[in-house]
């Protein structure tokens, strides 16, 4: 059986849903046209399985965002525990996921100023399931050390914390995520891809699962709902993406 | 009794030295008052962005209104880093206090409750609390296992700025459900409002307007500024001008092409 073309965004989404199977609420933030598309193309399986009670709110422009309670209500909701899963990126992510939105260099006098750290010192510790998402995977982004941390990737036991970081996803490869070894763990590597290729480009010491594969790609089924049904949806949130990637 | 006036007027109004909270691009962000405060020459200011910081700030930055900042975060989003405040900050010339959204609602939550400060969960370990030292961290004092908590001063705003779709005669302010603009006016001392248009009638005789408004009583003056949130959008009514807006992230790039934007379309006058 020939494997049909689908495009990298594509690939990402799909590992993205898989990532996202049993949540009941995806929260998506700003600028996130990929995870947005994952939360709604779990939802639609969780959907033709019978469920249809999986919740999706992207915090990007009024479509397919439920909240009312003005930008507090986000967090509130997250500090609740009313929301299971999350993505987060970073400029700067080193290898006990702490993240670094802000800049490189002794603040405050940087040398690279980044945007901030938005809502992630809090997010990263109340969301159970934090995915990261890293789509440059290089030792500039996937580094020894942040010199920033925006967001710790673990706490001390003293400090409340039900969330954290499960997994990265970057251009190359999954990892999934030890809070107690505090060690990332190579999973799978994109087509293409060798677990070489992955140490040479990546800043920090990782763990090399076992039974490391390559990465589950969309088959045609898939490929059909993302285009199909998916991309019309993520076209109130994100015109622009939609037709590029779906059209 | 709200004042209404026009756009200089409002402009006035912001005394340089204040502390003003800015509704964010993608929340009703008042463009049109943005460029009044800079052609006033306005001076001096601490920006509070509420609580990301777009072209509206990055504007006043490089129009060097600004002399302090405290942002969870300061970018263009599509149109990539905000030029001008990447700049500021790289140069050593703006003075910013880092913060995180939540820490920002929070914060402003703390003055409308009319309480010193708000304890906020999280944030532990983050360089944030280590680069503050007006948070605090304590140990739940209350005694009740609940760990550590970070404790944040309320923030009191002089002056709140936003645009709206339309007041009503009496000075009430529509929202919908932008309610951090309500947060943000009841934490401040004043609210200046720019809004499309002013109906005559009273939103609060309609339970269907009544609870999506700021009460005219939080609202010290609006003035009437078409098309106010351009050249972003004023959602359900207008969208973004995103070449525009791309247009002004290449431009600012440098102090010149900034300087050039400014004369192109801020300092010439509103509609020129």
């Amino acid at each position: 059986m020939s494997v049909p073309t689908y495009r990298p965004e594509e690939l990402l989404i799909n590992i993205f849903a898989g990532l996202l199977d049993g949540v009941g609420h995806v929260a998506v933030g700003a600028l996130s046209p990929i995870p947005g598309c994952a939360a709604l193309l779990m939802q639609e399986l969780a959907r033709q399985k019978g469920n249809d009670d999986v919740q999706v709110s992207i915090i990007h422009g009024d479509a397919n965002n439920p909240f009312t309670d003005g930008g507090r209500e986000l967090f509130d909701c997250a500090g609740q525990g009313r929301i299971g899963a999350f993505f987060l990126g970073g400029a700067e992510i080193d290898g006990e996921a702490n993240i670094n939105l802000l800049g490189v260099g002794p603040y405050p006098d940087l040398d690279k100023r980044f945007p901030g750290s938005f809502g992630s010192a809090f997010v990263y510790f109340v969301i159970p399931k934090i995915i990261l998402f890293a789509p440059e995977h290089s030792k500039r982004v996937l580094v020894d050390k942040v010199e920033f941390i925006s967001a710790p990737g673990t706490s001390p036991p003293e400090v409340h914390r039900p969330g954290g970081p499960k997994a990265l996803v970057t251009g190359k490869c999954q990892m999934s995520f030890d809070a107690t070894a505090k060690r990332f763990t190579l999973v799978s590597t994109h087509p293409g891809v060798s677990v070489e290729d992955i140490r040479d480009n990546t800043g920090f010491d990782f763990d090399v699962a076992d039974d490391v594969a390559e990465t589950p790609v969309p088959d045609a089924e898939r490929l059909q709902l993302l285009r199909g049904v998916i991309g019309p949806k993520i076209a109130k949130t994100y015109p622009d993406f939609a037709a590029r990637i779906f059209d | 009794m709200t004042a209404f006036e026009d756009l200089d007027g409002l402009a006035r109004r912001v005394n340089d030295g204040m502390l003003v909270a800015l509704a964010p691009d993608y929340s009703w962000v008042p463009m049109a008052l943005v460029r009044a405060l800079i052609r006033r020459k306005a001076g001096d200011l601490s920006l509070l962005t509420v609580p990301i910081g777009g072209m509206s700030a990055d504007m006043l930055i490089g129009a060097g209104v600004v002399s302090k900042l405290e942002a969870a975060a300061v970018t263009l989003g599509e149109a990539g880093l905000a030029p001008r405040f990447t700049d500021a900050v790289e140069s050593g010339t703006l003075s910013v206090r880092d913060s995180t959204c939540p820490a920002i609602h929070t914060a402003l939550q703390a003055s409308e409750k009319g309480v010193p400060f708000m304890p906020l969960g999280g944030l532990i370990g983050s360089d944030l609390v280590k680069n503050r030292d007006d948070w605090k961290v304590v140990d739940d004092p209350l005694g009740r296992g609940g760990g550590p908590v970070v404790l944040l001063p309320a923030i009191k705003p002089d002056v709140a700025l936003f645009h709206s779709p339309r007041a009503d005669r009496n000075g009430n302010v529509w929202i919908g459900r932008r309610r951090e603009l309500m947060t943000m006016a009841h934490a401040s001392a004043m609210a200046l409002v720019t809004v499309e248009e002013i109906e005559d009638r009273d939103f609060l005789d309609d339970e269907d307007t009544a609870a999506g408004v700021l009460p005219a009583m939080y609202v010290t003056a609006i003035a009437c500024a078409s098309k106010g949130a351009w050249p972003q959008a004023l959602s359900g009514h207008y969208e973004r001008d995103m070449e525009h807006i791309r247009a002004y992230a290449k431009q600012a790039r440098t102090a010149d092409g900034f300087q050039a934007y400014l004369d192109a379309h801020v300092l010439a006058g509103e509609g020129a």
